[in-house]
């Protein structure tokens, strides 16, 4: 069911390893592995694997250096593990390139959703005019959303964010991201307005906006919107 | 004890002191007496002097070092023989008895400037030792209760998997999940406990710089309550917001932290059915201006209605590895501490008090930066 994507996992940590070879196995993915950074960058390159999990911490070369040099040359979707409280290196990391990022310890239901995101995104680039989720539609051409069939009112800064979102289903955006997006360059730490704005759009197309289940608050990072 | 008092006060003084302003304190008391002293020289006996400069090296004693000491005491006794003892302004002295009394002037100084010394010397070990035991126990306040919180979970995971693994006693389906189960609860209690100490030794290396940002305060208390919904899902829990809840700069990151220790805490502490109320207020005035300079109240408060703290402990609460004497739910006693430290890191208080009606209210009081987002919404007319 997954065409059997190959997937190059980089961990100095033998139990990580192991652990994720059966997860990734059982789930129909070819798995190969690395054991620090030089072997893991030549790997890329002799393999070409469909996706990297990159660790952040290896003993040889720091992870971010290992993110910019494969990102000189490699395009899929490469997915870093960091440990918690380390929203700085996470940040770094997304704009360094990478797609995704999971905190150790991590579930691997949650792991093999990324993994799914991922492969999916880097699949099919162009979308469907029309995308729906929960009882939202968005028709990206003719600008219109509905929400039970009906027209729902959004400002233009509201419709830019939530088309922004939806574009990106599954993927994690920051903050400086989306703010750049939205509302250009200079607003790149303005994050008042974001704050703002999701609350809004939360009211409007969430069920119960205090519990979001598709703008998913990333702490200390950004968003994540998600309709799976 | 009073004596004691004054010696820890004196020794925390002569801390504060560089050595080089001590030398310019002794030779400046000993000179502002003598030449007090000398404008009514005539009037006064010099052995009157003697025992005034002798009170003044005294006194210096108590916070002086050693060598800056030993100066004041030579230096009270050359200006006693030089300026009072006649003849005046020679080292000259004429009769025995004067030079007798010198000697035993110079005598008493030094010996007043030793003793007092040496006791002060044997305060401060005193002292270290003191420190030395108490640090010792909180050590094995630490060592009990980690022993404990770790290795509850760790004994649960080896026990479980042992049982599971066992290959001479069959055991069912059912059993075998269960021991799944607890596997999991056990490791999610080892998380926690681990991320407890992580950030309490993020607190004590003084590493943590808070990164004061926007925050939806309401957004992050739901957010918090949704990562606490099992252990929640038996209390009532109220969150009471303005509508127009403006925005204040904060650590997301440590608020979330601080919260959800407190509301984990409520969680564990109260009955079922408990009821905790969490409470945002600000200024009013924020909604009328905004300014982007000035420091705005934010009160937070989360209130239960269980048993409510002892009130004799309601001080010691925040202190690290602090546990109620009859609390009989496991923790580390790092909670409230890390609470502490995190609204502290922030320039701000926790206050904990047990309310007329029943249970406690902990609140955390800021000083921050807060933004009215009406401004902001009235964008999208403009945007339109």
């Amino acid at each position: 069911m997954n065409n059997g994507a190959q997937i190059l996992v980089i961990d100095d940590e033998i139990q990580i390893r192991k652990l994720l070879e059966i997860t990734l196995d059982s789930n129909n993915y070819r798995t190969i592995f690395a054991v620090n950074a030089k072997e893991g960058l030549s790997m890329v390159a002799n393999h070409q694997p469909d996706l990297v999990i990159l660790d952040l911490g290896l003993p040889d070369e720091d992870g971010q250096v290992v993110l910019k040099r494969l990102r000189e040359w490699y395009k899929n979707p490469i997915i870093i593990l960091t440990v918690k409280s380390a929203e700085d290196e996470i940040v770094k990391a997304l704009d360094n390139g990478a797609n995704d990022y999971l905190t150790k310890p991590f579930r691997t239901q949650e792991l093999l959703a990324r993994i799914r995101t991922a492969l999916r995104n880097s699949v099919t680039e162009e979308k469907e005019p029309i995308i729906e989720f929960g009882s939202v539609s968005i028709d990206l051409a003719s600008r219109i959303v509905r929400l039970n069939n009906e027209i729902l009112k959004l400002t233009t800064t509201e419709y830019n964010l939530l088309s922004i979102f939806v574009k990106n289903d599954g993927r994690v955006l920051t903050h400086q991201y989306l703010l750049k997006e939205v509302w250009g360059n200079s607003y790149a730490d303005q994050t008042q307005y974001l704050r703002v704005f999701v609350a809004q759009l939360r009211k409007k197309i969430e069920e119960d906006p205090n519990r979001p289940k598709f703008i998913i608050t990333e702490s200390g990072v950004g968003y994540r919107f998600n309709t799976s | 004890m009073f004596y004691q008092i004054i010696a820890r006060v004196m020794s925390t003084i002569l801390n504060q002191i560089k050595i080089k302003n001590q030398y310019l304190i002794s030779v400046l008391s000993v000179g502002t007496v003598a030449s007090l002293c000398l404008f009514i020289r005539d009037y006064l006996d010099y052995k009157i002097v003697g025992y005034l400069l002798l009170v003044v090296v005294s006194v210096l004693s108590m916070f002086l070092a050693i060598l800056p000491l030993l100066l004041s005491a030579v230096l009270s006794a050359l200006i006693l023989n030089f300026l009072f003892i006649k003849p005046y302004y020679t080292l000259h002295i004429s009769n025995a008895e004067d030079s007798l009394l010198l000697i035993l002037f110079f005598i008493i100084a030094l010996v007043n400037a030793v003793l007092t010394h040496k006791i002060r010397r044997a305060e401060k070990i005193l002292q270290v030792k003191e420190v030395r035991i108490n640090t010792m126990k909180l050590y094995n306040a630490l060592l009990d209760s980690l022993s404990h919180e770790l290795r509850t979970p760790i004994s649960t995971i080896m026990g479980a998997i042992d049982t599971i693994q066992s290959k001479s006693v069959p055991i069912s389906d059912e059993n075998k999940d269960n021991l799944y189960g607890e596997i999991e609860k056990a490791s999610l209690r080892l998380n926690h406990q681990v991320e407890n100490l992580l950030n309490m030794s993020r607190l004590e290396s003084g590493v943590i710089e808070p990164k004061m940002d926007w925050c939806d305060l309401e957004e992050l208390i739901y957010n918090v309550l949704d990562h606490l919904k099992e252990d929640l899902q038996f209390h009532k829990v109220i969150v009471k917001t303005d509508e127009n809840l403006p925005l204040f700069k904060l650590d997301y990151g440590l608020m979330q932290q601080i919260i959800y220790n407190l509301v984990f805490n409520a969680s564990q502490y109260t009955p079922k059915g408990a009821k905790i109320e969490i409470k945002v207020s600000y200024n009013a005035a924020v909604d009328f201006e905004y300014n982007p300079e000035k420091l705005f109240p934010c009160v937070i408060t989360i209130a239960d209605d269980g048993i409510g703290f002892p009130e004799n402990e309601i001080d010691k609460v925040f202190d690290k590895f602090y546990r109620l004497q009859n609390s009989k739910t496991g923790g580390t006693g790092l909670g409230l501490s890390i609470v502490k430290g995190f609204v502290e890191a922030q320039h701000g208080i926790v206050k904990l008090e047990n309310r007329e009606e029943g249970g406690s209210v902990f609140t955390l009081s800021f000083h921050t930066l807060t933004m009215n987002t009406k401004e902001i919404s009235n964008e999208i007319a403009i945007n339109k």
